[in-house]
């Protein structure tokens, strides 16, 4: 890939291109911590620079009763359902990552499926799947209609991991395990999964996060009681001070914990797997 | 390869049903769904009643409104899409070619992916500290003296709506882009350079047409995500910007699902025929089944 061995000198390219990631760089994450600078501001504080002061007061106002809704409500609803949808997403779209190396009938309209569902715009399902469960005469819930909703945009993805994953994977390893006698779930549990973990850990951080920040389609499936992303959308709209900032930044704490450790352990595994066998990793 | 027995044809289909069922039950009814709302009739008192009638439809494409919601809705797209391919493009080129280590270009490609795992709606309100009347930006330009009053056209804006886009979007071009740069054979570029291709030739004939299948990727998720925006032209709009989903989205705030349902039906007609002519560039299903 980029490698190379020769080692001239760098051309004027590479330090104008250089210049420029840089500053995409900045202009990606830049905004994203003056909010979270801006969160630990002093109790009379607005919502922009400079600093008010500093202290904790925006993120003990989050948690207390005061006008700001049921965040810690949401915040125990959003995590179990990430982790439903974390676990949902794996399983399926590993079990159909592998179904899909042959074709079958019926493969194609499948993975358009699939890809539809990226697609369309959230809203539009989380109408969809809202009205149909009014004309089931089903309420809709956090962990039943927004679940699902959740499922059409984590399972796309999940899917096209499994495929850039698999076609890493060779069969003939599957095939020898069977020589060998091994059963189906021994071929699964002792070869397949343990080769695939990386890629596995990957649709969970995608299944997780997804879910976990998803704001378009929950908005007409969540029912009655918000997820994190519709109260903190409640909060875009009603309040002007820097609670706001406060919530959006122990949301984005969690997300980074989560992002932190699954693309720690996918290193460190491929870091082991190299270590034990001289090859080119196999990446994520 | 072995022969497909009728057993292992079984545990195919057994591996696939689960999401055959998730798919059906969460995507096909759904679209189903919108499509059989849009007949329905829609009263203020009473709200959506079954019914199998065209008016929604007929409301939807003889209203002036339309028209301008298509034309902000496409117009961003179109900016957006030129924007995110130009920065996508160079960003994908820098980390797949000048990067010489390997570990180090994961690195920083991951640095440019890991904001999609984290909220659009936090990363949107990001900006309002930046770019509003008091915000830093116009602090600054105060600061250095080049305009006297603040900007109020930074925030609140179609200029916020299109930095929004931009800013969300952008890691979607540079995934695809730099999937496809990474697999050109770097042998290509030498021999171009050994027989005499200067920078531009080798850009325009040999890096362009292999980055197509990714370009073209990443359009359609552009284009897609854009059009189906709502929140960030609700929000950086500032009220003063509408599209097609915001609009769908004030007619669900009424709980006018069956106008809503048409809008969304004529939406996904034009999106599907916008993604379908990008598609016609390149097979996209062998680009994202790649390397079978």
């Amino acid at each position: 890939m980029a490698g190379r061995t020769t080692h001239k000198k760098r051309e004027w390219t590479f330090y104008v291109l250089a210049a420029f990631f840089v500053l995409f760089v900045i202009f990606l994450y830049g905004p994203m911590f003056s909010i979270y600078v801006l969160s630990f501001q002093g109790p009379n504080a607005g919502l922009t620079f400079p600093m008010q002061g500093f202290s904790l007061h925006w993120f003990a106002a989050l948690f207390g009763q005061a006008r700001t809704g049921d965040i810690g409500g949401a915040f125990g609803r959003s995590i179990p359902l990430a982790i439903i949808v974390l676990s949902l997403t794996v399983v399926i779209s590993v079990s159909a990552g592998l179904a899909f190396r042959r074709r079958f009938l019926g493969s194609s309209p499948l993975f358009y499926i699939a890809v539809a569902s990226l697609i369309v715009p959230g809203l539009v399902l989380s109408i969809g799947i809202g009205q149909g469960f009014t004309a089931l005469g089903l309420r809709t819930a956090w962990w039943s209609s927004a679940l699902g909703a959740h499922l059409s945009w984590t399972l796309p993805f999940g899917l096209l991991i499994m495929f850039a994953v698999l076609a890493r994977f060779n069969p003939a390893l599957e095939e020898a395990a069977r020589d060998q006698g091994a059963t189906n779930v021994q071929v699964l549990r002792y070869v397949v999964i343990p080769i695939l973990l990386p890629g596995i850990i990957a649709v969970a951080l995608f299944g997780f996060t997804l879910s976990y920040d998803e704001f378009p389609r929950s908005w007409v499936t969540a029912g009655t009681k918000n997820t994190l992303p519709l109260e903190i959308w409640t909060m875009v709209t009603n309040i002007t001070s820097p609670a706001l900032y406060a919530l959006a930044t122990v949301t984005t704490a969690l997300s980074f914990i989560i992002i932190g450790v699954s693309l720690g352990a996918i290193a460190m595994i491929q870091r082991r797997r190299s270590g034990q066998v001289k090859r080119k990793p196999a990446g994520g | 390869m072995q022969s497909s027995t009728p057993a292992r044809r079984g545990r195919i289909y057994l591996q696939v049903a689960p999401l055959t069922i998730a798919l059906v039950l969460f995507v096909v009814i759904p679209l189903i769904m919108i499509v059989t709302v849009s007949f329905f009739t829609f009263d203020f008192v009473i709200g959506a009643q079954p019914s199998f009638i065209f008016d929604n439809f007929v409301e939807v494409l003889t209203d002036n409104n339309t028209l301008n919601l298509y034309g902000a809705t496409l117009k961003f797209a179109a900016i957006v899409w030129a924007l995110t391919l130009f920065i996508g493009f160079w960003i994908a080129y820098f980390l797949a070619f000048h990067v010489r280590n390997l570990l180090i270009a994961i690195g920083l490609f991951l640095v440019c992916t890991v904001p999609f795992w984290t909220s659009n709606v936090i990363r949107m309100i990001s900006w309002i500290p930046l770019l509003g009347k008091e915000g830093l930006i116009n602090q600054a330009l105060m600061g250095i003296g080049i305009v006297n009053e603040p900007v109020e056209w930074l925030l609140f804006s179609e200029f916020a709506v299109i930095l929004c886009y931009v800013n969300l979007f952008t890691l979607f071009m540079i995934v695809p882009i730099f999937n496809s740069m990474a697999r050109i054979d770097r042998s290509l570029v030498e021999a171009a350079r050994d027989a005499g291709a200067g920078r531009l030739r080798i850009m325009t004939e040999v890096i362009v047409p292999l980055s197509k299948s990714g370009i073209a990727l990443g359009s359609v998720f552009v284009v897609a995500l854009t059009m189906g925006d709502f929140f960030v032209v609700k929000i950086m709009g500032g009220g003063r910007s509408a599209n097609v989903v915001s609009a769908m989205f004030d007619d669900i705030g009424i709980l006018n699902y069956p106008h809503a349902g048409a809008q969304a039906v004529v939406l996904l007609i034009v999106v599907t025929l916008i993604v379908t002519a990008i598609m016609r560039v390149v097979d996209v299903r062998k680009e994202l089944a790649q390397a079978r």
